[in-house]
């Protein structure tokens, strides 16, 4: 008996549905591309979902929308688009030497070999040392967001927040929102990380945010019931005796993103650890292109940026996977608009992070294979 | 607890399911991931690690950590964070690493 394994074809396959991904997508299917789009999650949207706030950036990147509407918006686009295949509930699982991807949907094996790859898999948050922090009440601040901007559900009744980075300042303020205390935000760097814009709706609420703070132990038996943070010296270490303890039942840890690269690492792209990108990421050039020539990637897992962004990388991916197949008329002009909106977005003070991670990426000697 | 007054969502009610945590009947909404309907009911601790016996809740929310692995119909293993509630679902606690064998 003949065993037939059937492997689906494509021109471009997207691996992600969130900003990123839903733009190269577009991006790839306007250039005349034939795409396929797969997300782990049951709706396209990615992270965007949960975003309540209004966006900034240019008006072409949604400004003063919020981030379920863009996502709305963006899904309906792309999951009734003729030429888009979406295929939901999906997780790509590996990426084969013959340059196929494996995917389980509904518990079936699904194989796909594309002639060009975008991975947009996003970021997973961060975690931070300290005794007990695997209590549960412990949770990631994009978890609290899930939990509470998309099933309508509070993560507890008052919570310490660690991170005065946007997220922190954000989630904080969509906990009240949603009708939770939030006793502290406390963040380890002597000054506060996020816009001011964000800090100080936080502080009108009388929310203190302590600075060169830091978690020195949760306390809790089943689950978490207390918080106890202390100053931090200038080598980051706690002071004794400046400890300050929170009844909390909920620790929200908002410290960062990493990018989830692991299909990249397997493909067996060029990766350089880049703490301002977040960690580690793949070598890429101007198109988002990475050392594998039939890959790229955009969004945060090219490094961890904004949603803005990645809506702009996303759709410098997807005209360049579709421009590299021969495809796409006025691709070449639409990229160098969003190569320059890109460029634009990064220029002030907010960008400068990504500038020295880019020029340090950049700069990192590795050459195209 | 779920969220009953927002300023900027809505959540309208939906079609309630009955389904069982450790024997005991619970109601979650259909189709919302188990976890929401158990921190709705104000379950938080959802298994115990392998090694120390810890008590573990959720952290991701989206697939990604592993955190929030327990035992669904039998099944061990599953991340609660995104399965979905059906009706009459048995949930478990899972106390260690879950055995494949008994499933399959």
């Amino acid at each position: 008996m003949e065993r037939v394994i059937s492997v689906r074809h494509t021109d471009v396959l997207v691996i992600g549905g969130g900003p990123a991904g839903l733009n190269a997508a577009m991006a790839a299917v306007d250039c005349g591309a034939e795409v396929t789009l797969v997300d782990s999650a049951d709706r396209l949207g990615g992270q965007l979902v949960k975003q309540t706030h209004k966006f900034f950036g240019s008006k072409r990147e949604h400004a003063g929308t919020r981030g379920i509407e863009i996502a709305a918006t963006l899904a309906e686009k792309v999951g009734s688009h003729p030429r888009i295949r979406t295929m939901l509930r999906s997780e790509a699982l590996g990426y084969y030497p013959d340059g196929v991807v494996a995917l389980e949907q509904d518990e079936k094996w699904i194989k796909i070999k594309p002639k060009r790859l975008v991975v947009a898999t996003g970021a997973s948050e961060k975690f931070l040392a300290f005794p007990n922090n695997d209590l549960p009440g412990i949770y990631g601040a994009g978890a609290v967001q899930t939990l509470m901007n998309v099933y309508g559900v509070v993560p507890g009744k008052r919570v310490v927040m660690v991170g005065a980075g946007n997220i922190g300042l954000i989630v904080s303020y969509q906990l009240r929102q949603a009708g939770v205390e939030v006793a502290a935000v406390v963040e380890a760097m002597p000054q506060i990380g996020g816009y001011a814009v964000h800090a100080s709706k936080i502080r009108r609420l009388g929310i203190p945010i302590l600075v060169s703070h830091s978690v020195k132990e949760a306390i809790g038996r089943e689950q978490l019931e207390k918080v106890v943070v202390w100053k931090l010296d200038q080598n980051w270490q706690g002071i004794p005796g400046t400890e300050i303890e929170f009844e909390a039942d909920v620790l929200c840890l908002a410290v960062g993103l990493s990018p989830t690269v692991d299909l990249l690492w397997q493909a067996g792209c060029r990766m350089a650890y880049v703490p301002e990108l977040g960690g580690h990421v793949p070598w890429y050039d101007e198109n988002q292109r990475t050392s594998v020539e039939t890959i790229y990637v955009a969004g945060d897992a090219a490094g961890v940026e904004e949603a803005s962004s990645a809506m702009l990388t996303g759709r410098i991916a997807g005209l360049s996977a579709a421009m590299s197949l021969g495809l796409g008329g006025d691709g070449a002009a639409q990229l160098e608009v969003a190569r320059k909106e890109l460029a634009a977005l990064r220029a002030g003070p907010a960008g400068e992070k990504i500038r020295a991670g880019l020029a340090k990426l950049r700069g990192s000697g590795v050459v195209a294979c | 607890m779920r969220i009953k007054h927002h300023p900027i969502l809505d959540f309208p009610e939906k079609p309630k399911v009955t389904f069982f945590f450790e024997g005991q009947p619970l109601e979650g909404y259909e189709g919302e991931p188990i976890a929401a309907a158990l921190h709705a009911a104000g379950i938080r601790v959802l298994r115990y690690s392998p090694e120390l016996h810890r008590p573990r809740g959720f952290f991701c929310a989206i697939g990604n950590c592993s955190s929030c692995l327990m035992e669904v119909d039998g099944v061990p293993n599953v991340r609660v964070c995104m399965e979905k509630l059906r009706a009459g679902m048995q949930v478990r606690r899972q106390r260690g690493k879950g055995d494949i064998r008994a499933t399959h």
